[in-house]
């Protein structure tokens, strides 16, 4: 990925505020770079799902995006407390978040199946109690 | 559906840009589960919604929605109003509960089943 263009951030865990913003700036800088409607949408529900994650569950991390002529791959790690059960996680309605976080309109247990339903490839690397990296791949040809 | 339509229906009071409300929407989606919204992209929607939080407007750039509708009396901080400016996203804000709001959408012909899979 020597000759990809990179977008880097900081994901805050502290603030479900402003939980998002990285995805926002994605949306704009893809925009830029004149890519159809249809991936931009893609990539940036997919990173937006991640993010709110990573805010919920493992108190925020980073996020890089690589643009290549022929994908997108999004890379999302963190510190956070792992998964589990990978399997049950990405069934749709599972969830372990609590009911302050399902307040906030989060928690459906549709947040890895939907990274899933937007992406072409998604890969979980999680050790419990270590961390998590998601990678996710938006195929351009 | 014109988005004016949609405020003369539900009797609604229109938050920020105005200037959209000629625009067509041709499918919606009521819920406040932010997740459940994301699972479906559905052509020039529009959310209604009782959470409130930057979150519904987030939600709805990431899915390129037009409208967000505000049920149950509920209203967006001004910081949210502001954001949903940026974005061009109508927003207004209803006293009809979800049921009555979704389902008088509904009959006057804004159907929810236009679901594109992606």
């Amino acid at each position: 990925m020597s000759d990809a263009l990179v977008f880097h951030f900081d994901v805050d865990g502290d603030n479900f505020t402003s939980a998002g913003q990285a995805s926002t700036q994605v949306k704009k800088n893809l925009r830029q770079l004149g890519l159809s409607p249809a991936i931009i949408r893609r990539v940036s529900i997919a990173m937006y799902e991640g993010e709110i994650n990573m805010v919920i569950h493992a108190n925020g991390g980073t996020a890089d995006v690589y643009v290549t002529e022929d994908y997108i791959d999004i890379v999302l790690a963190d510190q956070g407390p792992g998964i589990e059960n990978v399997e049950q996680a990405m069934q749709e309605g599972f969830s372990t978040a609590t009911d302050s976080i399902r307040s906030l309109g989060f928690g459906a247990g549709m947040g890895l199946p939907n990274m899933k339903r937007y992406t072409d490839s998604l890969e979980i690397d999680t050790v419990v109690g270590e961390g998590t990296t998601i990678t996710m791949r938006v195929n351009l040809a | 559906m014109k988005i004016s339509m949609i405020r003369d229906l539900l009797d609604a009071e229109v938050l920020c840009c105005e200037e959209s409300l000629e625009s067509d929407v041709y499918s919606a989606c009521g819920s406040d589960m932010m997740s459940d919204v994301l699972a479906y992209v559905k052509d020039q929607a529009v959310l209604l919604t009782g959470l409130v939080n930057p979150q519904v407007i987030r939600t709805a750039e990431m899915m390129d929605m037009k409208c967000i509708v505000f049920v149950r009396s509920k209203k967006p901080s001004a910081a949210m109003v502001s954001m949903a400016e940026d974005d061009g996203i109508v927003m207004m804000a209803t006293d009809k509960r979800m049921y009555d709001a979704c389902g008088t959408l509904y009959i006057n012909g804004l159907i929810g089943t236009k679901a594109v899979h992606v």
